[in-house]
């Protein structure tokens, strides 16, 4: 059985149970399912600065923080008692390319050739770390909503405006990681 | 069930103008209960965790795959994510199933503005550079790849940013 949940979970399995996450917030409190408000609830609670977007009753939202603090605490369990050390499994298009930028370590999921501390000190760490988790944060709360928020949350509900802000997260994806990202991978 | 709780009554209204501003998830419960009856969210959370690490969506490779249409892996999840999600509200609707304390479950529908284009990409730029979305960096943080500390933070600060700017950027 540990052996079986140790294998990589496939989309069939892994996507159903991700949209599960919609009834089950709904049927256990009239939750609807969004992560990125978590980071407007930590900013009301911790520097709202008398800025009028952040005073509301951040309280009565803590639910949505409790959830966040979980998928730490699922992380940190699949991390430590549910993964075998294979490298992930990439297409090889993907590794020819990465190599050319110096990339040859796919043990971890987050590759530690980019995302590690000493390239915080670097202008590729800086921009890919502190600028990539600036861009999530703003534009997550400017559109209204992240991938679970409106791809997931917002489509399930049949939204069309989730379904053009999700149109934009590809948009901007395919432009960031097919124009702009092999530069700044080079420096 | 007789005891459905009142919509949202006079007093709390404004509160919920400010809150429902450019949000996706608005408390709808108008219950009022101990702080404890949230770790039924912590439970949640961490199932969702381990559902992120394990089909290694947080993997900053698959999102690289998913942008250069290397890999089905990422559209597979998503895709079926969302029928899943489909099937489950239009069941919820038409059954009009209830909480498990017995509320209605209300829905709110969402208004265009220009912040869904413009945010939208800008979030997507985020997304491809740092392999993650915000429910992911939550998740790669616990697995221990504790230099995404940094990411959140400054996501933080992006949400800040914006609350700040929020009446002079177009909507």
């Amino acid at each position: 059985m540990l052996e079986f949940l140790k294998q990589p979970m496939p989309w069939y399995i892994a996507g159903p149970l991700i949209g599960l996450m919609v009834p089950l917030l709904l049927i256990i409190g009239n939750k609807t399912f969004g992560i990125s408000s978590s980071l407007r609830h930590i900013c009301a609670a911790c520097i709202p600065a008398k800025i009028p977007f952040f005073q509301y009753k951040w309280k009565e939202e803590s639910w949505n923080l409790f959830l966040v603090a979980g998928i730490v605490t699922g992380g940190f369990i699949a991390a430590a008692f549910l993964m075998n050390m294979n490298a992930v499994n990439i297409n090889p298009k993907l590794v020819t390319e990465l190599s050319k930028y110096g990339m040859d370590n796919y043990q971890s999921l987050v590759p530690k050739q980019i995302f590690n501390w000493q390239a915080l000190l670097t202008a590729r760490g800086l921009i890919m770390i502190v600028g990539g988790g600036f861009l999530v944060g703003f534009g997550t709360r400017y559109a209204g909503g992240c991938t679970s928020g409106h791809a997931i949350m917002g489509l399930s509900n049949l939204q069309w405006p989730s379904l053009i802000a999700t149109m934009c997260f590809m948009a901007g994806g395919f432009i960031m990681a097919n124009l702009i990202l092999p530069f700044i991978l080079m420096l | 069930m007789n005891n459905t709780a009142p919509i949202k009554n006079i007093e709390t209204n404004t509160d919920f103008e400010v809150r429902s501003l450019d949000a996706i998830c608005i408390n709808e419960s108008t219950l009022k209960h101990p702080w404890w009856y949230n770790l039924k969210y912590l439970f949640a959370g961490v199932l969702f965790g381990i559902i992120l690490v394990k089909s290694e969506v947080i993997s900053w490779f698959r999102i690289q795959e998913m942008f250069h249409l290397q890999s089905f892996h990422m559209y597979g999840v998503i895709g079926s994510a969302v029928v899943t999600g489909i099937i489950s509200v239009f069941i919820i609707k038409k059954l009009n199933i209830k909480t498990i304390y017995g509320e209605k479950i209300e829905l709110p529908a969402k208004k265009f503005n220009k912040g869904q284009i413009y945010g939208g990409l800008l979030f997507g730029f985020g997304w491809a550079l740092t392999g993650a979305c915000p429910g992911p960096m939550f998740a790669q943080i616990g697995t221990g790849a504790l230099v995404i500390i940094v990411s959140l933070l400054s996501a933080i600060a992006g949400t800040w940013v914006y609350g700040l700017l929020r009446e002079k950027l177009p909507h």
